[in-house]
């Protein structure tokens, strides 16, 4: 496999039981991390941890917040992962959730009247064409032109950025209302509350698509010619497919999930688009499917995970005085973590190797 | 329209574009070096991130802005050591860590601010850095005085380091050694260049300007540390870097040009003017884009964001 050496992202394929213990492992050494810096600010980190648990799962009312948080992490997840497994790079979900924002809130704040059913589903439809329409133009640029995807995506998240800020401080803005927010989605438009709390129908719709991708990936013959198109390309351009014209595809693909995701964070928590809704979801998301190495179910949990841990750290800012801020460090160090020992079979293979060859001189 | 442009393009709208394209062709001059040796560094903005902080905590306990500078350049070279060792000796992915160093910085820095100087929302003040105390003759000609002598050392630092930067680039072995490696690296360590310890130097450079740049940042003005305060500029340098297609005078070139957008937009701003001030800062984004369709990538160094495995066949 001399092709593997030239890959640093071939850590889709490994043996079961890894999957899940290296992120498991990766989140011990980072929550351990984050307790030397609890520790360092004179907490208790057992303490710090029971609280940021409490505010996280422990109760129902906790739970049902971790999960709203979970929802749109889930979804940008498997928007990254669903081009990752052709190793394309999308860093553009963050702008494509802008896009599918805007989308979702013209088709919501008009035609009252519609049945929910079909209102709701025109919305999230036409939220992921317009991210699909946004990721069309990295991928047919990757795909034909060869122009590297995380660059372009990367300066598209700032203009979808500021297109977004323009729409909402200016056409969509709500007539007479002093901050920048469009007007409140009509009814049949918002997406409906389960079991008393906050969370809302979007979580069945994450879980059913997450189960769609695993089987779409495990048994479908086009979930296997993407992940062999990352894979090894040249293979699969011999094997007669146009695999440009796949990579295209995929893009696409992954901005309409994206796009769905921007609809379902203002239909089922905002009701209506504001600036500055995502903090950086989008980002996040990356970190997201790697932790569940791009396994789609995976990412329900590491989604799950990354939601608890900033749910809970509010209640632990409260308790303890640790800022929330804190998580994104025990979330960056999850990411080191576990992409490190993923990698760790091959790296411990070039250590040793660089040794033969010091030693052969 | 003549009017229209003699209301904002007036001395202080281009000394303003200029101190505001400081910070960017600091980190940019940093970046060029580091990409152009293959390494992809997209954690340019967490860099900042920490120079910035760095340098207002640095500043404010230690009561002298320059301890700031050199607090916020160590800060940041750990964090170009950081980069250097996961994806050069451990060979991780160059995106992976980057995301993770982004991410890092801002929980550090956010976190840090609330244990080291409480949740006061007051903002505190350090040390900071005044304009240069140029003869009042220069301050006061018209049109160049507001533009090139009412200025903090940084602009001066930032507008040299281009050509410097260019001079390493074409005219030393360094800079050959510098741009083999990041074409081909193979043949360079053929000749018995060390590419990892190339690559590992470019990353503490890069750390270096991007602590730099942090200090622009915060302690020359409002001489405080606000959360997220590079509001991604460390990508805005990114795109600077890829506007001027990985050369030195083209990625200064952009920045100044970002720079000149920022100060559009706030000129739009406080004039009234009905333009909508969000146009101004998306089109250099867009125009990067359009420059990157027409022109391709062939600027882009041929080994850029492949890791490099010393002794493959």
């Amino acid at each position: 496999m001399g092709d593997n050496n030239k890959k640093s992202l071939g850590f889709a394929s490994r043996i079961q039981w890894g999957s899940i213990i290296t992120p498991i492992i990766g989140i011990l050494l980072g929550l351990l991390v984050g307790a030397i810096f609890i520790w360092s600010q004179g907490v208790n980190p057992f303490v710090a941890y029971y609280y940021l648990l409490e505010g996280s799962i422990l109760s129902w009312a906790s739970l049902s917040g971790s999960l709203v948080k979970t929802v749109p992490l889930a979804l940008t997840g498997l928007a990254v992962l669903f081009s990752y497994k052709s190793e394309i790079f999308n860093v553009g979900a963050e702008g494509q959730l802008y896009l599918g924002a805007i989308g979702a809130t013209i088709i919501g704040i008009n035609f009252p009247g519609l049945p929910m059913v079909l209102h709701i589903g025109l919305a999230i439809a036409f939220a992921g064409i317009l991210g699909a329409a946004f990721a069309f133009i990295p991928g047919y640029l990757k795909a034909y032109k060869g122009i590297n995807e995380i660059v372009v995506t990367m300066l598209m998240n700032y203009v979808a950025l500021y297109f977004l800020s323009m729409i909402v401080q200016g056409p969509l803005k709500e007539p007479d209302s002093f901050f920048p927010r469009s007007l409140p989605m009509v009814p049949s438009a918002t997406l409906p509350k389960m079991f008393g709390s906050h969370l809302h129908v979007g979580v069945l719709l994450v879980i059913a698509l997450a189960v769609f991708l695993a089987w779409f990936f495990k048994r479908t013959t086009t979930g296997f010619k993407m992940v062999a198109a990352g894979y090894n390309p040249n293979a699969l351009h011999y094997a007669g497919v146009n695999v440009k014209y796949l990579l295209t595809k995929v893009m696409v693909v992954s901005g309409f999930i994206a796009g769905t995701a921007g609809a379902i964070e203002i239909m089922g928590v905002h009701g209506r688009l504001i600036e500055n809704f995502s903090v950086g979801i989008g980002y996040d998301a990356i970190a997201v499917a790697l932790l569940a190495n791009l396994n789609p179910i995976g990412t329900l949990l590491s989604a799950f995970f990354f939601g608890a841990l900033k749910t809970g750290a509010n209640s632990m800012q409260i308790s303890t005085g640790i800022p929330v801020s804190f998580v994104y460090m025990v979330q960056a160090m999850v990411i080191l973590f576990v992409v490190a020992s993923n990698e760790m079979p091959r790296i411990i293979k070039i250590i040793n190797k660089r040794r033969l060859v010091k030693k052969n001189g | 329209m003549g009017e229209l442009a003699s209301v904002i393009f007036t001395a202080e709208f281009l000394g303003n574009s200029l101190r505001f394209a400081t910070p960017l062709i600091l980190a940019a001059m940093g970046g060029v070096v580091n990409e152009r040796t293959g390494v992809l560094n997209l954690g340019i903005d967490g860099m900042m991130l920490i120079g910035a902080f760095a340098a207002f905590a640095g500043s404010y306990f230690t009561g002298n802005p320059w301890m700031g500078v050199l607090i916020a350049v160590i800060s940041c070279m750990l964090l170009g050591l950081l980069h250097a060792f996961t994806t050069i000796t451990l060979v991780m992915n160059q995106v992976v860590v980057a995301v993770a160093i982004n991410t890092f910085s801002m929980g550090l820095a956010s976190s840090l601010l609330r244990t080291l100087f409480g949740t006061s929302t007051n903002a505190l003040r350090s040390p900071g850095f005044s304009e240069i105390g140029w003869p009042q003759a220069l301050k006061d000609l018209p049109f160049f005085g507001p533009v090139f002598f009412q200025q903090t050392i940084f602009v001066y630092i930032a507008i040299l380091s281009v050509p410097v930067i260019w001079w390493v680039f074409y005219k030393t072995t360094w800079g050959l050694k510098i741009r083999a490696v990041g074409e081909y690296p193979k043949a360079a360590e053929t000749m018995g260049v060390n590419v990892a310890k190339v690559r590992y130097l470019a990353l503490l450079f890069a750390g270096a300007m991007g602590g730099l740049s942090g200090a622009a940042l915060s302690i020359t003005g409002l001489n405080t540390f606000i959360d997220n305060m590079t509001a991604g500029r460390g990508f805005i340098a990114f795109a600077c870097i890829i506007f001027g297609r990985f050369h030195p005078l083209g990625a200064g070139l952009g920045a100044l040009m970002f720079g000149l957008a920022q100060g559009l937009q706030l000129r739009i701003q406080t004039v009234g003017i009905p333009v909508a001030y969000q146009i101004p800062i998306m089109f250099p984004y867009i125009l990067t884009l359009v420059l990157l369709v027409v022109m391709g990538s062939g600027a882009v160094p041929a080994a850029w964001g492949v890791p490099y495995y010393p002794d493959e066949e």
